[in-house]
């Protein structure tokens, strides 16, 4: 089983985690820019974080072979923090890097009035930088506020199928499946989804457009739950191809969009398309 | 290295158009820069070139991009190393001996070598590395052979390895010796040869 975790904060894991991944089928991962459970105060404490996730932490992930890429923006927590408002000025140099393959984690936290401005100038930055985003949705007033995003989506005029709506559960599934944008699940061991669940909402809404992740972070979560739920969907009679589609290939063609997509340099090479060294989903 | 040897070995690039634009608009004006120089690792490729060993497409083309500038040589490395990801860096600490500079790039080398990222420590110790004082060259030197950097990465060895870093790799190996641990093979040699040339006292086994 090879798996590509779409979300996952690595830099809240250490190298046992690695390892385990490794072992477990992990061999590429996306880190989305996220907050860190201690508030940030100042721009600097957000450039040193966005450097470590295009500098030591893909190096940290290259040592256990597994490939790292980033997706960098101003998370909707922070964004109600004037201190932290000019973090959009430093946000083009990193847009334009070969790691990072989306503007995220954008969004809403508690849907304030400052939150509608980051997450609408943010899905600028990814049109004016030609890359998807990924939209984190809130935990709090969870089906208002995944209406609300699919709103600010459509009004930015992004290709839709260039954005994934991340954490859905089985109450907002249904608001996000028919808009063209990609389906994302977060599997923890006792928050948001768990595998027996994730592979009931399959069942009822097939693999097309769904993304799975462990979204594992400096809080209670599992970087193996992709695995698990791979394992899951294979006890309720779901082909390896179908685990494929989930947990790799689906992947691999969201975040292909951004053209800079980098699975070369190991076993992962005969999965370019067409001998292109990055991979350029749809082209 | 030569600026002629990097643009012969980039011949083939995929783009070879897009770098030639690049290379003009940063010549005619420097800040042009920071839009082409992360780019090229896309528009080039990161394959090594067959006929420039140690060098890959994206680091030479970023270290021509370095070398056509006209003004602003030091403020544009600085830039561009402190804004860079890791394989932008490695391109900037490659590029450093081609540029007028003097020893104005030497914070970047102690910046590199103050990581644990190998590439950029190896990055660090190529001819640039003249410019680093013999504590803080010796001091790297050990480095290396502390987190696995190939000592063939390091220029003028020999010339430059002294009796005090071979105390300091005998000191090393001992402690590897009580741990159990192997010390690299490169480093015992080094320290051979210094022991040999009577650099410093023969150690007692």
């Amino acid at each position: 089983m090879r798996i590509f975790d779409p979300h996952i904060h690595m830099t809240s894991r250490t190298t046992d985690d690695y390892e385990r991944m490794a072992a477990a089928g992990v061999r590429a991962v996306v880190e989305p820019a996220f907050w860190l459970g201690q508030p940030r105060t100042n721009v600097g404490s957000f450039t040193d974080y966005f450097d470590s996730l295009v500098g030591w932490e893909p190096f940290r992930a290259g040592q256990f072979g597994i490939r790292h890429h980033a997706t960098i923006a101003l998370n909707p927590k922070e964004a109600n923090d004037p201190r932290c408002r000019s973090v959009l000025d430093e946000l083009p140099r990193y847009l334009e890097k070969d790691g990072v393959v989306a503007v995220g984690e954008i969004g809403y936290d508690s849907m304030t009035p400052e939150e509608d401005d980051v997450f609408a100038a943010q899905l600028a930055l990814a049109v004016a930088h030609d890359l998807p985003a990924m939209v984190h949705t809130p935990h709090r007033d969870k089906a208002r506020g995944v209406q609300r995003s699919l709103a600010v989506v459509a009004e930015s005029g992004i290709d839709p199928g260039r954005v994934v709506l991340d954490h859905l559960n089985e109450m907002t599934v249904e608001l996000v499946r028919d808009t063209g944008c990609w389906l994302g699940f977060s599997i923890y061991p006792d928050t948001k989804m768990s595998p027996p669940r994730m592979v009931e909402l399959l069942k009822a809404y097939g693999t097309e457009r769904v993304l799975v992740n462990s979204a594992a972070d400096w809080g209670r979560s599992d970087p193996l739950l992709t695995r698990a739920t791979g394992e899951a969907m294979l006890l309720a009679g779901f082909t390896d191809d179908d685990v494929d589609r989930v947990l790799w290939r689906n992947p691999v063609e969201f975040y292909g969009q951004s053209g800079r997509l980098d699975l070369t340099d190991d076993d992962l090479a005969e999965q370019t398309f067409a001998g292109n060294s990055i991979l350029r989903g749809g082209s | 290295m030569t600026v002629e040897k990097l643009r012969a070995a980039l011949r083939g690039v995929p783009d070879p158009d897009w770098l030639a634009t690049a290379l003009d608009r940063i010549a005619a004006d420097p800040t042009a820069i920071a839009r082409y120089f992360p780019a090229a690792r896309r528009r080039c490729g990161r394959h090594d070139l067959p006929d420039l060993p140690g060098w890959s497409a994206d680091e030479a083309a970023r270290a021509l991009m370095l070398a056509s500038l006209r003004t602003d040589h030091v403020g544009q490395v600085e830039t561009l190393y402190r804004t860079g990801d890791a394989a932008e860096k490695r391109a900037v600490l490659k590029a450093l001996p081609l540029l007028p500079i003097g020893a104005a790039g030497v914070p970047l080398l102690l910046d590199a070598i103050r990581t644990n990222d190998t590439r950029l420590v190896a990055a660090a110790l190529g001819p640039y590395a003249r410019h680093l004082d013999p504590s803080a060259w010796r001091q790297a030197v050990l480095k290396c052979v502390f987190v696995g950097v190939p000592l063939a990465a390091v220029a003028d060895l020999d010339d430059r390895a002294d009796a005090e870093l071979g105390t300091m790799l005998a000191a090393l190996a001992d402690e590897r010796r009580a741990a159990g641990r192997a010390m690299p093979a490169d480093a015992t040699e080094l320290l051979d040869r210094l022991t040999a040339a009577g650099q410093l006292q023969p150690r007692e086994v």
